[in-house]
């Protein structure tokens, strides 16, 4: 049944490639969803537990039917021990992320990896006097311990406000490890172990902080220095960004190890000396998802699009190489690269998929699998159908590259002017917005109303991941859309000469709204959990985002979810993350699938804490 | 005389009368059998979305059923005590005149074969497998009276806890 892209999507180039998509006969993640429909019940609810082999056991909403599964777990114990699970893995994956990153920093500092260089010392020296090391292989080294600790505390957690870290310490969730606590979490929810389920959440929270001020925040910090701590700079987004007459690879997973080699490579004189041989007039590099974040917010390098746009950039038939590493990749774009002549090259030993070329990825060797990647690439320059390519027209300019540091720089040196700006009411708060897309959601339409609401209420929007890439496109992140701010805002943005909403980079750089977070807390003498800020991932999808919304809530921001978390089967658990938790980590959850009324909620809850400062 | 009742506001779309009907119209009758069967065996009840509602849709055993009706072979077939439609395979030619006119759309076809297949009610079986599969009871195997007295009570239930409710306000 012919569908109406305009209800999938929101942005005009999915919906031209939808159209395509659909002509073609092409299967999609939206087709695909529908075909899913009705999904499980249980499973929405969180009331199926697989743990053991007794079961699966179900528990009967209604109560007409079972309560508890054959060891006798109830479903507050059952939706509980789901959910952590889905944090220990949101939580590995950032984490695992974190330790290659680190591993590779390693292998650097100790000349095993020619391809890496420090790129920003003064933040490599800033790390070395937080960890008290005196040499760079000690940094190294220190911080891949972090992740095998076994008492703490993780250096990173430090950086929050003294007050937050004694709640941590109170609650028993001060995180001892990276690496523990997702492995106490798979041992506490093995059949038989933890069977309370605030005993059991308390442990999700410590594992979440694990990722967040843990192997996120090493990932961000350690890509800094190897890469460059993101500044302001410009590029575009969207489908558009593909070029009809070049050579087009697309980037597409997580880890900047991979993707930082690309981009090099294609600057070889030799590959586009190739390119130009192949008939192509040049070779185009684009990024897609949270590696495309990494790149574009340091080299500029274009995006593509944002995470359910990785099928319809195949389905342009003008991308010669889609070349992935890790995490959120769909297995299904092995079946839709073979409608095309795109190839579709897994690199990661941890990440194959069906229908892939596998050329796989090392440190040592980075910049050699790099090139023989995109010399690939160029040889398929010649098998592309010209016939076949349709590149919508659209792409929109976008400024990039917030970090922390660079904010700080914008701001002339200080946060001041922005702390004075909260004061005077001109900013009315701070909003973080971002996660996956889901097509449980209209493509982007949950991310780009919601943070539109905000900034039209004065509220200064910081964004990382596939919000950030739904906002580029919607031409949000650039100076002139201070124009749809609140007048406030609005003049603090003129002022400075910055969008309204501020781009911080990939999901793992949520970590560096974490410092912001704690050095406006510091600068004001209070708790992150006392600050006129909320966060909000109104498209979520994956169990990273499950960790992240985890970690912001123990760090003490409220924050709204746009989908539903498997969670309702048990009214004790969802009662406890969307109220309970206020009391013990001074923030909780909210759900609201509606954009509008989910600004609302990070509103008021905004105006109430400014209240509560006194402002 | 038992039919098959649904009871919309309980079904969860899990699907496991899907599975059940399947497993049960399966050569092996067991689901570690039926998933390497081939051809895999075909379901006769169908959970639908519409709405945003669950609904699991399923031969109703119409009286004077149109399927019956239009079969020009004789395969379809309304047993006069029972009222169950059922089908006879060996004089189905697949003319596909009970798909065409069956209201609720719960007219299958036998996998790799030009066949109709739909809901016998597992005549075999006390209790039917869709039924005995679901986990919210949303699907009841009793009689007309029966059900309707289900669901009195239910209403009665309610009418009473709201009356009770009302009168402590």
């Amino acid at each position: 049944m012919v569908k109406d892209v305009r209800d999938r999507s929101i942005d005009p180039a999915s919906q031209e490639m939808l159209d395509v998509c659909q002509r073609a006969g092409l299967e999609t993640a939206w087709d695909r969803f529908d075909r899913q429909q009705p999904q499980c019940g249980f499973g929405e609810l969180g009331l199926c537990c697989r743990n053991c082999n007794m079961g699966p056991c179900r528990i009967d909403p209604f109560g007409e039917g079972p309560l508890k599964g054959v060891c006798g777990a109830t479903s507050d114990i059952i939706v509980a021990r789901n959910l952590l699970r889905s944090i220990a893995a949101g939580a590995a994956a950032h984490s695992d992320h974190g330790r290659d990153v680190a591993h590779t920093f390693k292998l650097m500092s100790e000349g095993k990896a020619p391809s890496y260089h420090v790129t920003d010392k003064a933040k490599l020296e800033r790390l070395m006097k937080e960890y008290n090391v005196e040499s760079q292989i000690a940094l190294a080294e220190a911080i891949m311990a972090e992740f095998g600790k076994q008492e703490g505390p993780i250096q990173f957690t430090r950086r929050a406000p003294a007050k937050r870290v004694e709640l941590w310490k109170k609650l028993g969730i001060d995180p001892r490890g990276i690496d523990r606590e997702i492995v106490e979490i798979m041992h506490r929810t093995h059949m038989g172990v933890d069977n309370d389920y605030v005993n059991l959440i308390l442990q999700g929270l410590r594992a979440s902080l694990a990722d967040g001020w843990g192997g996120s925040m090493i990932a961000t910090e350690l890509q800094d220095v190897m890469f460059g701590t993101p500044t302001p700079t410009f590029s575009e987004a969207n489908l558009g960004v593909l070029k009809p007459d070049q050579v087009n690879i697309i980037i597409h997973g997580h880890e900047p190890l991979l993707s930082e080699m690309i981009v090099a490579a294609t600057s070889d004189p030799e590959l586009v000396e190739l390119a130009k041989k192949e008939g192509a007039t040049g070779i185009n590099v684009a990024g897609m998802c949270c590696t495309g974040n990494e790149v574009l917010m340091r080299h500029d390098v274009p995006v593509a699009g944002n995470f359910l746009q990785q099928e319809l950039a195949v389905a342009t038939g003008a991308v010669e190489a889609m070349v992935v590493d890790i995490q959120c990749i769909m297995p299904a774009l092995g079946a839709l690269a073979g409608c095309y002549h795109t190839k579709f090259i897994s690199t990661s030993p941890k990440a194959k998929f069906p229908g892939a070329m596998h050329m796989e990825f090392h440190e040592e060797t980075a910049i050699e699998t790099a090139k023989t990647i995109v010399k690939a690439a160029v040889l398929n320059y010649q098998n592309r159908n010209p016939a076949k390519v349709h590149i919508p027209d659209i792409k929109t300019k976008c400024m990039v590259g917030f970090s922390v540091e660079a904010i700080v720089d914008a701001l002339g040196g200080t946060l001041d002017p922005l702390l004075g700006a909260i004061k005077s009411g001109e900013v009315r708060g701070i909003g973080a917005v971002v996660g996956c897309n889901n097509p449980k959601v209209q493509h982007d339409f949950g991310h780009v109303n919601l943070v539109k609401e905000l900034i039209k209420n004065n509220v200064l929007v910081v964004t990382t991941g596939c919000n950030a890439l739904a906002c580029a496109k919607a031409g949000l992140l650039t100076p002139a859309a201070a124009d749809l701010a609140g007048d406030g805002l609005k003049g603090v943005c003129k002022a400075l000469g910055i969008p309204p909403v501020l781009h911080m980079g990939s999901c793992v750089d949520i970590s560096r709204i974490l410092v912001a977070a704690a050095a406006i807390a510091n600068a004001l003498g209070v708790d992150i959990s006392d600050l006129p800020a909320a966060g909000a991932a109104p498209e979520w999808m994956s169990e990273k985002a499950v960790s992240i919304g985890a970690y912001v809530v123990s760090s003490g921001v409220f924050t709204v979810l746009g989908t539903v978390p498997p969670v309702l089967g048990s009214t004790a658990v969802a009662t406890l993350l969307t109220s309970g938790a206020r009391d013990v980590v001074g923030a909780c959850f909210a759900v609201e699938p509606n954009p509008f009324k989910a600004a609302k909620l990070m509103i008021d809850h905004i105006d109430r804490q400014r209240k509560k400062l006194g402002i | 005389m038992k039919e098959i009742f649904v009871r919309l506001d309980r079904c969860q779309g899990c699907k496991s009368c899907e599975i059940a009907c399947a497993v049960q119209h399966s050569a092996s009758k067991s689901l570690y059998g039926a998933v390497s069967e081939k051809p895999g065996p075909v379901r006769r009840l169908y959970v639908e979305m519409a709405e945003g509602s669950k609904v699991p849709l399923l031969c109703r055993h119409c009286e004077d059923a149109p399927c019956v009706a239009v079969c020009r072979t004789g395969s379809m077939s309304q047993d006069p005590l029972s009222g169950v439609v059922d089908r006879d395979a060996d004089r189905c030619v697949g003319c596909w005149m009970c798909a065409m006119t069956c209201p609720y759309g719960v007219i299958g076809r036998q996998a790799g074969v030009r066949k109709a297949v739909k809901c016998d009610r597992c005549k075999d079986l006390d209790e039917p497998a869709c039924v005995h599969a679901c986990p919210t009871r949303s699907l009841v195997f009793a009689t007309q009276s029966e059900f309707m007295e289900m669901m009195r009570k239910e209403a009665a239930t309610r009418i009473a806890r709201e009356a009770k409710g009302l009168a402590r306000a």
